[in-house]
């Protein structure tokens, strides 16, 4: 695998992709998470818009403190009025308060890759997943990908509520299979998560498993299916020993399976066991992207320092 | 641009063309209007199965479990009786109240639950929506399929209550299923409608439930309008006549009941004609605002 992708990157593109068509291609990706958004803002075209949203919005609450200081005698009613009243005029250039999770990061991925995703936390790695997943959408820019990239997130919900079996049929039909196929695979799902091995969990309420034991069934669920793009969150670092080693084992299966993998890790230890080109993200940017070895000697300095 | 990153594999820069040569696709783009309502058939398992879910999953906690899917409408009817049948008088002029009062509550609650339900849909499914790609008109859609196991079990207590006050089956009886098969396709209408907008803000869950009320007093659920509003304009009784709630109440009402003023021969046909307008263009208009979002929902 190793020696492939460093020839891809020797060589020039055209070879790599005769060698490998790409998968994903990630195109100057900008994400902007809105919150409290009002339906009026953010339908621009233009990129680094967010930066300037983001001063012209921090003034704005500047300037609302100060007159707020001014006007502290009145109650808190007149108050809130006041700034619901002063809000609606401005809120159409302001569109609420925003996050920019990803500024401009573009990538592309060619068949047989496994790829890691690191960056301290809040850097834009589950959200770069979720994008090329088509489950977050874009401010600018484009995701181009091959069929239906599938995330496995270990945080997917489930219904707390419902016994473990019955979760399990859940999350198969929604990933699209017939009721035959789910039926047929929840026996090996319920075995594979290892949760009736401290007794018949598999038929309790979700609220009664154990963290863990939540973690596993979701992987073990989200795992049952062949996909052309992969994506697994984190799932490595849930579980015990045990399940760590068969999850392992799970994904190399359907990496040879799928077209491209993609893994966010907080270990480097399984990011070096499974990927050969790391990206590496720093608050949403694209600080390094090259060979497993290089990218992680360089993010583990920059760590250590 | 802003470029704040740096890129060392840059794809070329018309990537477009170089996705097109590979037969990649826009991730998450929306498809055709067609294709959508393909993949939403796709899901018509796990539509069933998630309202199954969901509506077991409510009582799950509570002590009498399952027997308040049957309690809540039957307090719900006595709640009303109380007030306006014992209270307030508005009984009057209305033979067999006791049957006008519950078929006109059970059929509104059909209507009002959805739209509250349909209003969460999407703002409350968050989780699920970032985790998992499948159409997002399968939320509402799966409220109103759990409301419809709610109407069905109230139209049997419905039917014991009617029965019981000598209103016995009749071939008028069968127009039951019509009149609730187009209340559902106005109700799913209206549910997607409303999860649209309750999906950016929660203004829209705050104020529904007075619209939602006002609506209710507005349609003759407790007594008959045209009585209590006999000194409106012409056309003000012409619009609460024809407004889809009352429609769809005085539909069962007819069906149901045989009273003076309720019998199956007193239907004039133009109501069936009202009651499907309803129902196609509720669908219709509300099916394709909530699609012109697909892309949006999730954002925040």
């Amino acid at each position: 695998m190793t020696d492939v992708s460093e020839q891809a990157q020797q060589s020039g593109q055209a070879e790599a992709e005769q060698n490998r068509p790409p998968t994903v291609i990630v195109d100057n990706l900008h994400i902007v998470y809105r919150l409290r958004g009002s339906a009026a803002g953010g339908k621009g075209k233009g990129g680094g818009k967010g930066k300037a949203e983001l001063r012209a919005q921090a003034a704005a609450a500047r300037q609302e403190q100060q007159q707020e200081r001014r006007r502290s005698g009145r109650g808190r009613a007149s108050r809130a009025l006041r700034r619901l009243t002063g809000r609606t005029d401005a809120s159409e250039k302001k569109g609420g308060r925003t996050v920019h999770a990803i500024k401009g990061v573009s990538f592309t991925a060619y068949r047989g890759e496994a790829i890691g995703v690191i960056g301290s936390n809040g850097s834009g790695k589950s959200t770069i997943l979720r994008a090329i997943a088509g489950l977050m959408p874009a401010e600018a820019g484009r995701v181009y990908t091959e069929g239906q990239p599938s995330l496995l997130g270990v945080n997917a919900a489930l219904m707390n509520d419902l016994s473990g079996e019955r979760n399990v049929i859940l999350g198969c039909l929604a990933m699209g299979m017939t009721p035959q196929e789910a039926y047929e695979k929840r026996e090996d799902i319920i075995k594979f998560s290892g949760i009736n091995e401290k007794g018949d969990f598999s038929s309790l309420p979700m609220r009664a498993y154990s963290s863990g034991m939540a973690a596993r069934l979701r992987f073990a669920i989200a795992s049952a299916k062949n996909h052309d793009v992969l994506m697994i969150d984190e799932a490595l670092a849930t579980g015990d020993r045990k399940f760590r080693r068969r999850s392992e084992a799970r994904i190399r299966e359907l990496r040879g399976e799928a077209g491209t993998v993609f893994l966010v890790s907080h270990s480097n230890k399984s990011i070096r066991d499974t990927c050969d080109r790391v990206l590496w993200l720093e608050s949403g940017s694209l600080v390094m992207d090259g060979p497993t070895d290089e990218v992680l000697e360089a993010y583990e300095e920059f760590m250590n320092g | 641009m802003a470029q704040d990153g740096i890129t060392r594999d840059r794809p070329d820069p018309d990537s477009a063309d170089l996705a097109a040569r590979h037969g990649l696709s826009v991730s998450g783009a929306r498809p055709g209007l067609v294709e959508y309502i393909r993949r939403l058939w796709q899901h018509r398992y796990f539509i069933g199965e998630f309202a199954r879910a969901r509506s077991s999953a409510k009582y799950t906690r509570a002590r009498l479990g399952g027997l308040w899917f049957v309690l809540t409408p039957l307090l719900n009817a006595a709640v009303y009786y109380l007030i306006f049948g014992l209270l307030l008088g508005t009984s009057r002029g209305v033979a067999d109240f006791v049957s006008f009062l519950v078929t006109g509550v059970f059929v509104f609650t059909f209507t009002r639950n959805t739209v509250t339900s349909g209003v969460k849909s999407i703002s409350g499914e968050r989780g699920l929506i970032r985790a998992l790609h499948f159409p997002r008109a399968v939320l509402p859609i799966t409220q109103v399929t759990i409301q419809l196991r709610q109407i069905a079990i109230s139209m049997v207590v419905l039917m014991v209550i009617v029965v019981a006050r000598g209103n016995f089956p009749d071939w008028g009886w069968l127009l039951v299923v019509p009149v609730l098969v187009l209340q559902l396709l106005f109700n799913t209408g209206l549910a997607m409608w409303a999860a649209r907008l309750g999906s950016k803000s929660t203004d829209a869950a705050q104020w529904l439930p007075f619209v939602l009320r006002a609506w209710m007093y507005g349609s003759g659920v407790l007594y008959l309008v045209e009585d209590r509003a006999a000194n409106a304009p012409a056309w003000v009784l012409n619009l609460l006549d024809m407004q889809p709630a009352a429609v769809y109440i005085d539909l069962m009402r007819f069906a149901l009941m045989n009273t003076e003023n309720f019998g199956t021969e007193y239907l004039p046909a133009h109501v069936w004609l009202l009651a499907l307008g309803w129902a196609l263009l509720s669908l219709f208009a509300g099916f394709v605002y909530f699609y012109r979002a697909e892309e949006e929902y999730g954002r925040d």
